[in-house]
């Protein structure tokens, strides 16, 4: 075998207290961040399924003949921020009204003359659900001749555009802290583990090791350890995610690309910590 | 292959810790480095094998020029110099004979030649019967002469001995002097920092004795003297 592979697994043997604390801190440190991740993957999902609810109501004037409205129909879903534009006739809104409002069933079934006006109702692509640009939408839409009136919830687009800034201001923020946090706190770990083999440090420069040498084992080990308290994070998450799955909330878990980056974060903490604690101890000593 | 022309080494902390010594030691020689603690008789040794800088003049070991050492060199340097402490430094939860081992296979020794290379040093110091154990089920004598097996199994041209005895019984002090002996006339040039007199009495070599930093004696060059030590 390897002789730095030897060195990184006789080192995990030798101090399998040490190397099983160093897993265990960098685990809780990325857990902490991966609950972080959790909250805000689920705030995101939850703000999206609001956000599809986002639509513009173009009403029509009584009499607007077909074919004019299947036209604009085909220009409003050429136009780059249109997901969808559906044409709902005043039978089909009639009809609809009484399906959803059952309190006014009585009402609406007494009705001589269908009082409802047609409407086409367009849904923008996820990207464009904010203020500006159904804002924008709507003033083209009352370009068209035979649109009435537009109707989108301008107070209800404006908080979610508000929310949806506070999540993401929040997120970065407490985002980047609990990452610092986990940072110092696996770095200060990784660094117990180079000073607890400082005599052995000292004695391979004694006997003429390269630096390089002397760091390779430590790299490799960072590494091991930074996998596998990425790889025991994710487990903890997932058990979390069960629980709160099973009592609280339904929730999404990470996708497998997003576990692999924690999994790869935790990799790189323990990598670059490594380095960087194996470096400052080989130019002082 | 020494050689230390108007050498002077500061403290960090201001203050000499070697004045103006100069000295060479051939190839081959057993020379005795004695003095008094804090004479600078380990600042010497740390100049040889390049642990500290020289504040000024110039040290000249094996080919190198310490003032002209990158910090790549310094492993090259090592490894032709065996180092030996009064502590032993011996790493506690690994047997004799990695311990041994280490110090090839951290150097880049091709595998399969370690063990040999291992048991012969061992068994130069007597020591093959103990390869399996480790230092703490071993005396002080044995310990040592451990540390100087793993000063050895690299053939270096130097070994650089800083109190090796010090540690140590009158009978262990004996049996590792011997050693030493033993080691530099097989053509190993020994460099031995000690203040036991007795030792240094023993034996016909050269002696290189440093007051308070400076060389204040060199039997290779000066009277010899006899009731002049301290």
């Amino acid at each position: 075998m390897n002789l730095t592979v030897r060195e990184s697994l006789i080192a995990f043997r030798r101090a399998p207290l040490l190397s099983a604390l160093s897993v265990t801190t960098i685990a809780f440190s990325l857990f902490v961040v991966g609950l972080f991740g959790l909250v805000a993957v689920n705030l995101q999902n939850a703000l999206r399924g609001v956000a599809e609810r986002v639509e513009i109501v173009a009403y029509l004037l009584p009499g607007t003949p077909i074919e004019s409205i299947t036209l604009a129909e085909k220009d409003i879903e050429a136009f780059p921020e249109v997901q969808s534009a559906t044409y709902v006739s005043e039978d089909s809104a009639l009809a609809r009204a009484r399906a959803e409002l059952v309190e006014f069933r009585d009402v609406l079934q007494e009705l001589e003359r269908n009082p409802l006006p047609a409407s086409i109702e367009v849904k923008l692509r996820p990207r464009f659900r904010d203020v500006d640009h159904v804002n924008d939408v709507s003033d083209r839409l009352r370009g068209f001749g035979f649109v009435d009136d537009v109707r989108f919830g301008r107070d209800w687009v404006e908080k979610l555009d508000r929310l949806r800034g506070i999540a993401a201001a929040v997120g970065i923020v407490v985002g980047a802290a609990f990452a610092v946090v986990a940072i110092i706190i696996i770095g200060t770990t990784i660094r117990m583990a180079v000073l607890q083999r400082s005599r052995e440090i000292a004695i391979m420069r004694l006997v003429g090791a390269t630096n390089g040498f002397i760091r390779r084992p430590f790299l490799l080990q960072g590494a091991i350890k930074g996998m596998l308290g990425g790889l025991v994070a994710i487990a903890l998450s997932y058990g979390a995610y069960t629980l709160i799955n099973r009592w609280l909330i339904q929730a999404a878990f990470f996708s497998k690309e997003q576990a692999v980056a924690i999994v790869g974060f935790g990799t790189l903490i323990g990598f670059f910590g490594s380095a960087a604690s194996v470096g400052r101890h080989l130019r002082r000593v | 292959m020494i050689k230390f022309t108007n050498v002077f080494k500061a403290f960090p902390k201001g203050g000499l810790a070697l004045k103006d010594v100069s000295f060479h030691i051939a190839k081959g020689e057993f020379v005795f480095l004695t003095g008094h603690s804090g004479a600078g008789k380990s600042t010497v040794l740390k100049l040889i094998y390049a642990d500290e800088p020289v504040t000024s003049g110039e040290v000249r070991v094996s080919g190198f020029n310490a003032a002209e050492l990158r910090p790549r060199d310094v492993p090259m340097l090592r490894r032709r110099l065996g180092i030996v402490f009064q502590d032993f430094r011996l790493l506690e939860d690994r047997t004799a004979e990695e311990n041994v081992a280490f110090a090839l296979e951290v150097t880049g020794a091709r595998r399969s030649s370690i063990p040999a290379r291992v048991m012969r040093v061992l068994t130069q110091v007597g020591l093959a019967a103990k390869a399996q154990a480790y230092p703490r089920e071993l005396s002080g004598g044995e310990q040592q002469r451990v540390a100087i097996a793993r000063a050895l199994v690299n053939e270096p041209t130097v070994l650089l001995a800083d109190e090796p005895t010090g540690n140590l019984d009158e009978r262990a002090t004996r049996g590792v002097f011997q050693l030493l002996r033993d080691i530099n006339a097989s053509g190993t040039a020994v460099v031995m920092a000690t203040h036991d007199l007795d030792l240094v009495r023993q034996a016909p070599y050269r002696v290189i004795e440093l007051q308070e930093g400076a060389l204040v004696y060199d039997s290779s060059v000066d009277e010899p003297r006899e009731a002049a030590s301290p």
